[in-house]
């Protein structure tokens, strides 16, 4: 396919295709349904053969995350994705990456938990995606698309934002998004960087290049000096400021004059826009704030329109997880409800705004 | 004869290896790591690979042996390091692979990662130091402990109905078809540390020239851990380990 031409692809495949185009160096993943395209995509397309990127089909999760600690660590552009039980058994090697800040790219198509679930989407990793599902403090950026267009899109941007903080990066995506078709523009096919752009771009890492010429590049988590440790510790969190203060993405529809300001992200995001169409047309004013950035939250985006808005309403696919966040954000200012569907059951438009048209009753606007 | 007139270049039969760090070493009087560490330093700097080496140090007492060998080295979580190691080799095909691992990271937490990466004939070579316990947090039943043999976690021997059976790994591994080179060892004297080292950098060799997946393991002493001198220890191992694990090339492909 050519470049700048519109393509019709399932969300997985976006993802397969913006690997290769984006130069990623390293693929490794495991099968696990509603994500078993991207893995199936990528051995269909052999980029091993045109750009020289590795695609492995790895023992497990366990395998192909360190594999992703293995090869960010050597300076790579390595990815893995998987779904959310999956991911349940990467969150160690997440925090091990992160404390060695290590760039790389995970991908979470979720499903419906706990346990196995179901392999219907869901939403019901946000928590374990922004607060850290491994052991210790440590922050992962997240990215939430809510079309097949940004699954594509922010495989390269995900790659950029893990590169500029050396941190593991996350897209939060769902079987919604990852399986649905739509028309997508890839990106231009760029080229995989040299060994000596690696050198230049990464001087941190495990690689070889140039040691005798300079001291050994060491990455470990282990420190037994708690001083020296703690230090570390103050470190990465002086980092996770940094990138809270500058890395803040968000999407806002019709927030401006409206009474009740809907936020969702992902796929729920593309159900509340909807709705919130609908409802404008029946003259209710509603409005629709979606995180593209999941973390770093967007706080201060929040409590701007809780001034302004009469209500606040989260929609989710989980028992209400980022609801949380919007209430540390608003802090009390603005009433914040909360509707959620689990497992699997998506919510209607229909549903979103008989439960908006609720809330406003209840303060009297319609 | 003065100590300088002794100290002169003509009379130098030995010296420490170049890639090995002046630091002080953690490891206990009378333990293996050590003279692999050695080994290792010299295999590397024979070889002239030392901007093309990189080492996976797994968690367990050789978790600090990035302090000690000048060479880029990353830090594996419990077991990982085959998976480290795969990714590495993969994406610096160029480049010296290698892991270090002792028998609880390497035969049971990492079993699954050992197995796959030997058998998909990754072109890595694994250093597998079996001291038959785990020796870092304090002496623990591994799953290569012989039958019968006291630990902190069988205080009265192990037993077979109890605890299950030794695992013979490098067996196994020698059944694999990714697996090119096979091989078991040790450093009880100087004749089996120069034993060891023509295995390890067989290893390297075949490694380099991208001849599939190398598994070298050293039968290895822990005084502090078994609770013996070291030269009891030495002896104890050749009574008893030496039995159960046999000595040599298991495969040469």
């Amino acid at each position: 396919m050519k470049d700048n031409e519109y393509v019709l692809l399932k969300g997985n495949e976006a993802i397969a295709h913006a690997a290769i185009r984006c130069g990623c160096d390293g693929f490794f993943g495991y099968p696990i349904t509603p994500q078993s395209e991207i893995l199936e995509t990528l051995s269909l397309l052999k980029p091993w053969e045109t750009t020289g990127m590795v695609v492995l089909q790895a023992e497990s999760e366990v395998a192909a995350i360190n594999m992703l600690y293995g090869g960010g660590g050597s300076g790579k552009r390595v990815m893995t994705t998987s779904s959310s039980p999956g991911v349940a058994l990467m969150q160690e090697g997440m925090s091990y990456m992160a404390v060695c800040e290590i760039p790389a790219l995970i991908v979470n198509v979720q499903r419906g938990g706990p346990g196995l679930g179901t392999i219907q989407p869901s939403q019901s990793d946000y928590l374990q995606a922004t607060v850290g599902g491994g052991n210790g403090d440590y922050q992962t950026i997240v990215l939430a698309p809510a079309s097949v267009q940004e699954m594509a899109d922010f495989v390269d941007l995900a790659f950029q934002l893990a590169f500029r903080w050396r941190n593991p990066a996350m897209i939060l995506s769902d079987g919604v998004i990852g399986q649905m078709m739509e028309k997508v523009v890839l990106p231009p096919q760029r080229p995989r960087r040299t060994e000596e752009e690696i050198a230049r771009e990464c001087p941190w890492a495990v690689n070889g290049h140039g040691v005798g010429r300079r001291k050994p590049n060491i990455m470990t988590s282990l420190e037994l000096d708690p001083a020296i440790m703690e230090e570390r510790n103050l470190r990465l969190q002086e980092k996770y400021l940094r990138i809270r203060q500058s890395e803040v993405r968000c999407e806002t529809y019709l927030c401006d004059d409206a009474d009740i300001v809907l936020t969702a992200f992902g796929s729920v995001a593309r159900i509340c826009k909807e709705a919130v169409g609908n409802l404008r047309r029946q003259g209710v004013k509603a409005g629709l704030l979606r995180p593209i950035t999941l973390w770093p939250f967007p706080e201060k985006e929040i409590a701007a329109l809780a001034g302004r808005a009469r209500a606040i309403m989260v929609a989710e696919m989980n028992a209400g997880q980022m609801v949380r966040d919007v209430r540390a954000a608003v802090e009390g200012r603005t009433p914040v409800h909360f509707y959620g569907r689990m497992g699997g059951m998506v919510p209607s438009p229909q549903e979103i705004e008989d439960q908006v048209k609720l809330h406003l009753k209840e303060i009297n606007l319609i | 004869m003065t100590r300088e007139d002794i100290l002169q270049p003509q009379n130098l039969v030995y010296s420490k290896p170049r890639l090995m760090n002046d630091t002080g070493m953690h490891y206990c009087p009378g333990c293996s790591h050590g003279v692999v560490h050695k080994l290792i330093a010299e295999i590397i700097d024979e070889m002239h690979l030392q901007e093309k080496t990189i080492g996976i140090c797994p968690v367990g007492c050789a978790v600090f042996a990035y302090r000690y060998l000048d060479v880029d080295w990353l830090e594996a979580a419990h077991g990982r390091a085959p998976a480290v190691a795969t990714a590495c080799k993969r994406l610096w095909p160029d480049r010296l692979v290698f892991t270090y691992q002792g028998d609880g990271d390497l035969a049971c937490i990492g079993a699954c990662e050992t197995i796959h990466a030997l058998n998909r004939g990754e072109k890595i070579t694994v250093i597998f130091i079996n001291n038959a316990i785990y020796g870092m947090t304090g002496g623990q039943m591994a799953p290569t402990t012989p039958l019968g043999m006291k630990t902190s976690t069988c205080p009265y021997g192990r037993q077979a109905e109890l605890h299950g059976y030794p695992l013979n790994i490098t067996d196994m591994a020698a059944t694999l078809p990714g697996t090119a080179y096979v091989s078991r060892q040790s450093v009880h004297s100087v004749a089996a540390i120069n034993k060891t080292k023509r295995a390890l950098r067989h290893a390297f060799e075949n490694a380099m020239s991208g001849k599939g997946s190398n598994l070298v393991e050293v039968l290895s002493t822990c005084s502090a851990g078994w609770k013996k001198t070291p030269v009891e220890a030495n002896r104890w191992m050749e009574e008893n380990i030496f039995k159960l694990y046999r000595l040599g090339d298991l495969k040469d492909q």
